[in-house]
């Protein structure tokens, strides 16, 4: 029943699963934010997460250690980044191509890795829930915030961060002029090419990080395509967000916890037609994109090659 | 070192800067052919040349931003080797651009403090940087607030903006390339006490204008250059306007084109009572009625700012009226889209080419098709003509002289007249019934000058009507029938030419009736 959604045990367990879902969205979104602020549309985010899952799950199983795993994620994600900004600094490629290249060949290459050293779905056991003593134990606010694993704890702590990094820092400031008038920076000495370098390798980490938090932390399994099309959500999530880290941490809030509501719709087996029940996300990007997207500016040298007259 | 080699903002002079046997080519052009040039501490030395001479290039050559393929460039008679702004900026050269460099979307205070080193280390240190931005404003007079987001300036506070950006690196040298073009009179009168000052503090300027009456009256020494190479070098106090301009453009240039008689038929552009909003939420128009008629230029007079961008984008339908009509021959076009406007043979020379008038990343020949690419000759059935286009773009490069390699050439590749030339000759060419120009001469040299004025007058010789919208006071006078005065959004008078002094129109330019006769 329909009513069995407004139990108090059943609004912990959506919120508490909303949050901690909302993890792979804000590591790679915030990381989409960091690219798209200095200029670079980085459409393959779907791919680098799928290697990065695959790559923390494969070391996590192996090895039996959950940090060399995602270490390994960051790095995997990392070339995956570096790859993309030599193609797009280096060879001013289109980038939403170039994106899309990256993507399948995330896609494809997580596949054949699996079926090439795995073959059959297997499971780990992935980041704990973090035990607080006295915080975990307060009802219902200790279910929700406070008995989450590692990684939901990093990927909030990044939103202020990144809010930092971008505003407040020299860093910052060059990312952002980079992005938004390239010409201007290069006549103060600032290199263009070495910021997006930065951003595209930093945001390539980030969702290789998130990839690790599907297959380590939250689903610990990995299968073909487990992503299902989370990290091009997270590059929308920018939009959404309208390029602000706090932004990005709504967007993300919103569709976690649709999500989880969904999968909770599911569990609890309410007459809704399952489809529709998994739509549900899908719908609300784009119903919430339509509505926003317009009234805010992107950055203006957003896709935008480089390139000095000489 | 004595404490007369030190600038107020506590840097060293340069006191002497020489450039030797630069050369520098582009595919298809020689934009710099041995060139020698030299600064002073001190002077302001002056470089004229037609468009595409080679200006700009040579002094982004000077700013490490091309790399030249010859030549070198000498601080106090030594070597120096400048391979990015890095260099230049350290050597103490400061650069204003043609086209602006400053992030709209930040402060002035973080559009200053790009790319220096904090004293906060990783962090900004926005605070002080504001407080020594207040200091160099008032060393040098030039008020600004820090605070304040550049897409909130006008064009003249944001070239302050560059000059202190220049200042706060501790610019000895200053390049300012073509400074003046976007400025009002009395911007450039603000300017012209700053450089002065600047001088007599031991800065050494290099001055580019195409503005000969400026030249005169600020430089010391004046160089020309024509087709990249550098034709020579004068003391200001030894010439004249008449031999800049002569000695320039290499052959006798008259100063006034010939405006003939031309009988006004009925009117063509009609505005009753139009309204439209600004940019900034505040009123862009309120109420304007006006009539151009056929044979006739009608001058738009007015500080920037008052609505002269508005009326423009309000008549071609870009801006959405909030009030009022629009009438083209008798038929109303309130409301109508562009491409409607357009289809009616309305022709705009926006007042910002380089952003409304044109894609920077096409080709010069697709850029002369904008307007008409989906018309016979074109294109038919969908598909371009490439040979029509090709045609059609080589007769327009000979007709209007533009200066490019090809057709073929990337229209960000040419220097910024000539880039307005295409814009020029597109709008012109397509025997248009209405032309709005904004600012049409803006950025070019004497000579084209002279052509977009004799083509204007020659259109309305064929009966287009013509609404000129300038702040040069000057080409309003030459060119206009009627002058049209307007302040804050509204018509102050229409005077006819023959009555109109500079006098009269810089009163109702501030808002002042001569003679408080009833609007
Ligand atoms: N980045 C570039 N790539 C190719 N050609 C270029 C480039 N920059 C300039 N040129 C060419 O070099 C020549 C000189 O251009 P430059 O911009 O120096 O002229 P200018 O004297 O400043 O003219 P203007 O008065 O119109 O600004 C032109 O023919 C131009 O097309
Ligand atoms: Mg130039």
């Amino acid at each position: 029943m329909i009513s069995d959604l407004f139990t108090v045990t059943v609004l912990i367990g959506i919120l508490a699963s909303g949050i901690r879902l909302s993890t792979p969205y804000l590591f790679a979104a915030i990381g989409e934010t960091f690219g798209q602020k200095s200029g670079v549309l980085n459409l393959g985010v779907e791919g680098q997460m799928l290697l990065g899952a695959f790559a923390a799950f494969y070391v996590a199983l192996t090895t039996g250690n959950l940090w060399l795993g995602l270490f390994t994620a960051m790095i995997v994600g990392a070339l995956m980044g570096l790859a993309m900004a030599y193609v797009t600094v280096n060879l001013h490629a289109e980038q939403g191509i170039s994106g899309i290249g990256f993507y399948l060949f995330g896609l494809g290459m997580s596949d054949l890795l699996f079926q090439k050293l795995m073959g059959t779905v297997e499971t780990v056991k992935g980041f704990p829930e973090i035990y607080i003593p006295g915080l975990s134990d307060i009802p219902g606010i200790g279910k929700i915030f406070f008995s989450q694993n590692i990684l939901v704890y990093i990927a909030y702590l990044l939103v202020p961060i990144a809010w930092f990094v971008l505003n407040k820092t020299t860093l910052g400031l060059k990312i952002r002029s980079v992005g938004e008038n390239p010409d201007a920076a290069d006549s103060l000495g600032v290199s263009v090419s070495r910021i997006r370098y930065f951003t595209i390798i930093l945001g390539g980490t980030l969702s290789g990080i998130a990839g690790a938090s599907l297959s380590i932390a939250l689903l610990n399994v990995f299968q073909q395509n487990m992503t299902s099309g989370l990290g091009f959500i997270a590059v929308a999530l920018v939009y959404f967000g309208a390029w602000r880290p706090i932004g990005v941490l709504g967007g993300a809030l919103l569709f976690s916890l649709i999500n989880s509501l969904q999968l909770w719709v599911q569990v609890l087996s309410i007459p809704i037609p399952s489809d529709i029940a998994v739509m549900m996300p899908y719908v609300v990007t784009i119903l919430v994109l339509v509505a926003t997207v317009s009234k805010v500016r992107a950055p203006s040298a957003l896709t935008k090659p480089f390139e000095r007259g000489d | 070192m004595s404490e007369t080699d030190k600038l107020p903002s506590g840097r060293a002079r340069i006191n002497s800067l020489e450039m030797r046997g630069i050369t520098k080519r582009f595919p298809g052009v020689l934009a710099s052919d041995h060139v020698d040039f030299d600064v002073k501490s001190g002077e302001v030395h002056a470089l004229l040349g037609e468009n595409g001479a080679g200006k700009s290039t040579l002094m982004k050559i000077l700013y490490g931003l091309y790399h030249p393929d010859e030549g070198e460039v000498l601080i106090n008679g030594k070597p120096v080797r400048i391979s990015s702004p890095t260099d230049s900026i350290n050597l103490g050269i400061g650069m204003i651009h043609q086209h602006f460099m400053l992030v709209q979307t930040m402060t002035v205070a973080e559009n200053v403090a790009l790319g220096l080193p904090s004293s906060r280390g990783a962090l900004t240190d926005l605070d002080r940087v504001s407080k020594r931005i207040v200091e160099l404003a008032d060393i040098y007079g030039l008020r600004i607030d820090p605070s304040a987001y550049i897409w909130q300036l006008s064009v003249g506070q944001q070239q302050r903006v560059e000059i202190i950006k220049a200042l706060y690196r501790g610019a000895a040298l200053l390049i300012l390339d073509e400074p003046t073009a976007v400025l009002t009179p009395q911007e450039v009168d603000e300017l012209f006490v700053i450089m002065n000052q600047m001088v007599r503090d031991g800065h050494g300027l290099v001055f580019i204008s195409h503005k000969l009456h400026e030249v005169v009256e600020i430089s010391h020494r004046i160089s020309v250059l024509r087709d990249g190479r550098m034709i020579g070098t004068r003391l200001t106090s030894e010439t004249t306007k008449q031999d800049l301009a002569n000695w320039m453009v290499g052959r006798e240039v008259g100063f006034t084109p010939d405006r003939g008689q031309v009988e006004c038929g009925g009117p063509r552009l009609q505005l009753k009572d139009v309204s439209c909003g600004s940019d900034r939420g505040t009123p862009g128009l309120r109420g304007i009625s006006i009539d151009v008629c056929s044979g006739e230029i009608l001058g738009i007079a007015g500080v920037s700012g008052n609505g002269q961008r508005e009326l423009a984008e309000t008549i071609t339908g870009l801006r959405k009226t909030t009030g009022g009509q629009v009438f083209l021959e008798g038929n109303d076009i309130t409301g109508f889209s562009p491409s409607d406007v357009t289809d009616r043979m309305l022709s705009y020379i926006p007042e910002e080419r380089m952003r409304d008038g044109m894609i920077k990343d096409f080709t010069v020949a697709e850029n002369m098709i904008l307007r008409e690419h989906e018309k016979m000759p074109y294109s038919r059935y969908g598909f371009l003509n490439l040979r029509e286009i090709s045609q059609h773009a080589d007769q327009l490069i000979k007709k209007f002289h533009v200066k490019t390699p090809s057709r073929e050439t990337h229209a960000k590749n040419l220097s910024g007249g000539n880039i307005q030339k295409i814009v020029l000759a597109r709008e012109i060419f397509r025997t248009p019934r209405v032309i709005i120009a904004a600012q049409p001469t803006r950025g070019l040299d004497i000579g084209a000058t002279e052509y977009v004025r004799e083509q204007l007058l020659e259109q309305r010789k064929q009966g287009v009507a013509i609404m000129l919208i300038s702040e040069d006071l000057d080409e309003i006078l030459a060119l206009s029938d009627r002058i049209a005065v307007i302040y804050e959004g509204q018509v102050m008078d229409i005077v006819p030419r023959a009555e109109a002094t500079p006098a009269k129109l810089g009163l109702l330019m501030a808002g002042v009736h001569p003679e408080e006769t009833p609007a």
